[in-house]
């Protein structure tokens, strides 16, 4: 009983509560898996599985028949065409089944059967119609140079990237805040805490702080991945880039605050993130673009937060678009935040 | 400040939740220095009455001091002067001992040593390890710790054995003790009569929202008008109202209570009212069952007072 007990330092109350929110956090390896892990592995798969490819040859179909080794022979000289010989009823369900994009059929004058809505369909009737063409005597008047652009930014993986950052942005502000804040209401540690000189002002702001120190390695994580390992361009302000990505923190954070105001479990608290965050996986343009939804509903699509954080996200990234130019996005994300933060407050149940 | 002074002072206390009326009119006058005990089963309105004096509830209607003073605000500076004890508190599992502490000694201005403190409710080995492995007794005194960090002029304790088992039960009663042995002013809450016994200086008997009896735990044994109890019960009921003023008749017996199933006499001899209680019985016919005696508790008080036990409500 000589021992000297330890000492132990202690710091102000907001350090203490962020320190406490931030060491729970990384003592937690399921919640890093989420947090950090997830993304970055939803970007590679999603990359690898939307990689741009050489351009492959387009798979054509020649109905057998006398003309038939004469057509597959000229067709196959064409580096952009695969040709193959098959029966008139194979050829058919090959076509419908879109394992050729076109049939070549028909006596001396060859008939095509195609699907003209198919882009690819269209360029194999050219490419075909000029094969056969030249096969049967046509000279062409010259052959022309080409000299092939792939311009990085317009890959799927560009379009990704910022809209993967969106959405994590949305869910580790919505459940990072929400779920904490109700575990410690169910386990009455938020009375605990509430009936301890501690301000009101300083538990919540410990969420939030602890909340932006872990934007940093979350956003840096995936982008850095997104550059060193995909190539995915930033065109725009780095300092922007951060700015919009902690505006947007901010906001999902006061949304998550405002999902976690009222219940008592965790059933009840998951039940209302998933109103919240369900229609923005859909709408907000994280793994396609809002354009796609029609003209009647880009209202209520654009002024969702997060199709405001993806808009946001993907102009600095990828076009390099200023800080003017965005402030219709910002504005958006301050007033979702602002509004949800102080609504927040006002329903907030203690105990 | 004078000695004479309230630590805790309710008058007419009163709180609803909806229909229900947990808190009937309630008076209460804690003095500094004392340990008090509310005694009372579950639903009797204890914790709520605890916790308005907390500052965690507003009462409807009534008057409410602690060390002098109104709640009003956000109260931090009297809260700085309390130390509380929940019934439950989940501390979060990934934290470590030492690091709770170390958070709730954060809020207070000025307050105890972590380590002294930690050494105090005998968890100073336990100090590097997370919340999660600890014990149900171990948690309660890791509340206790951080009741205590503050160096708190009051404290609360809710039910604070509730739940633990006998031995981790004899370490929160020698810490507490400890306490009291330093003066510290204490209101406890508890539905366990051996507890309120040698805890308390004195005894509030809660029923129903409302104190019902009030004194130090020997004037409310004293109260009953004799130190033992007989308890039997009788196979085939006779008529229960003349056995009952057959019963009181008998010598040495001071009280006489039924529920039902059970017979309760007070008596202040046990020699010459069991032979005549026997003799009684026969008389009529009846065999006693699960005869048995004890030295009056403060369970044989409450019961005297409601007709019903402290536990089973």
């Amino acid at each position: 009983m000589a021992r000297r007990s330890a000492t132990y330092k202690v710091r102000g109350p907001l350090t203490e509560l962020t320190l406490a929110r931030i060491r729970e956090l990384i003592r937690e390896p399921e919640a890093l898996f989420w947090v950090f892990v997830f993304p970055i592995l939803l970007t590679a798969i999603l990359g690898l599985a939307f990689r741009s490819r050489p351009p492959e040859a387009l798979p054509v179909a020649v109905v057998e028949g006398p003309l038939a080794d004469a057509r597959l022979a000229a067709l196959a000289k064409e580096p952009d065409l695969k040709p193959d010989t098959l029966t008139e009823e194979e050829a058919r369900q090959a076509l419908a089944r879109g394992r050729v994009v076109l049939v070549v059929s028909g006596g001396e004058t060859p008939m095509y059967s195609y699907d003209p809505t198919q882009p690819e369909s269209r360029a194999a009737r050219l490419a075909v119609d000029a094969a056969l063409q030249r096969a049967a005597g046509r000279v062409d008047a010259f052959s022309a140079g080409s000299a092939q652009v792939t311009e990085p930014g317009s890959r799927y993986v560009d379009f990704l990237v910022p809209g993967l950052l969106g959405m994590n942005l949305m869910g580790t502000g919505m459940w990072g805040i929400g779920f904490s804040l109700v575990v410690a209401r169910n386990g009455n540690l938020l009375k605990r805490l509430v009936a301890a000189p501690v301000r009101k002002s300083h538990l919540l702001g410990a969420q939030l702080t602890s909340r932006l120190i872990f934007l940093i390695p979350e956003a840096g994580a995936l982008l850095l991945f997104a550059w060193v390992a995909l190539g995915v361009p930033f065109r725009g302000s780095l300092i922007l880039l951060a700015a919009v990505s902690l505006l947007g923190a901010l906001s999902f954070s006061g949304l998550g605050l405002l999902a976690a105001a009222r219940p008592r479990t965790i059933e009840g608290v998951s039940g209302v993130m998933n109103l919240v965050m369900v229609p923005m996986w859909i709408f907000s343009g994280i793994f396609f673009s809002t354009e796609r939804f029609p003209a009647k509903i880009q209202p209520f699509v654009q002024a969702l937060p997060l199709t405001a954080l993806n808009d946001a996200l993907r102009g600095v990234m990828l076009q390099g678009t200023g800080l003017v130019a965005l402030l219709p996005e910002l504005a958006v994300l301050a007033v979702w935040g602002i509004i949800s933060f102080l609504l927040a407050l006002k329903f907030f149940r203690w105990q | 400040m004078p000695n004479t002074d309230s630590a805790l002072r309710c008058k007419d206390l009163v709180k609803r939740y909806g229909d229900t009326v947990a808190v009937a009119g309630l008076d209460l006058d804690v003095r500094r220095g004392e340990c008090l005990g509310m005694l009372g089963p579950n639903g009797a309105g204890k914790t709520t009455t605890v916790e308005i004096f907390e500052g965690l509830r507003v009462p409807d209607s009534g008057l409410v001091e602690v060390l002098g003073e109104p709640w009003h605000g956000d109260g931090l500076a009297l809260r700085a002067r309390l130390g509380i004890q929940l019934q439950e508190t989940k501390f979060s599992d990934k934290m470590r001992v030492s690091e709770v502490v170390v958070l709730f000694r954060s809020f207070y201005p000025r307050g105890l040593d972590v380590a002294d403190v930690l050494a105090l409710v005998g968890l100073e080995e336990k100090a590097a390890a997370h919340v999660r492995t600890l014990s149900g007794g171990q948690k309660q005194r890791l509340s206790l710790a951080c009741a205590l960090i503050g160096d708190p002029e009051v404290l609360f304790l809710d039910e604070p054995t509730t739940g633990l088992d006998p031995q981790s039960r004899h370490q929160t009663w020698e810490i507490v003790e400890g306490l009291k042995a330093r003066g510290r002013t204490v209101l406890l809450t508890t539905h366990y009569m051996e507890e309120a016994a040698r805890l308390c200086d004195r005894v509030s008997v809660v029923d129903y929202g409302k104190v019902i009896a009030l004194g130090t735990p020997r004037e409310l044994i004293a109260s009953l008008g004799a130190e033992h109890v007989i308890e039997f019960a009788i196979g085939e009921q006779p008529q229960a109202a003349g056995l009952h003023s057959l019963l009181s008749a008998l010598p040495s017996v001071e009280g006489v209570a039924h529920d039902g199933v059970h017979w309760r006499l007070t008596v202040r001899e046990v020699h010459r009212a069991v032979p005549a209680l026997l003799a009684a019985l026969a008389e009529r016919g009846a065999e006693p069952m699960h005869l048995a005696t004890h030295h009056a508790t403060l369970e044989d008080v409450f019961m005297s007072l409601t007709g019903r036990r402290l536990r089973d409500g």
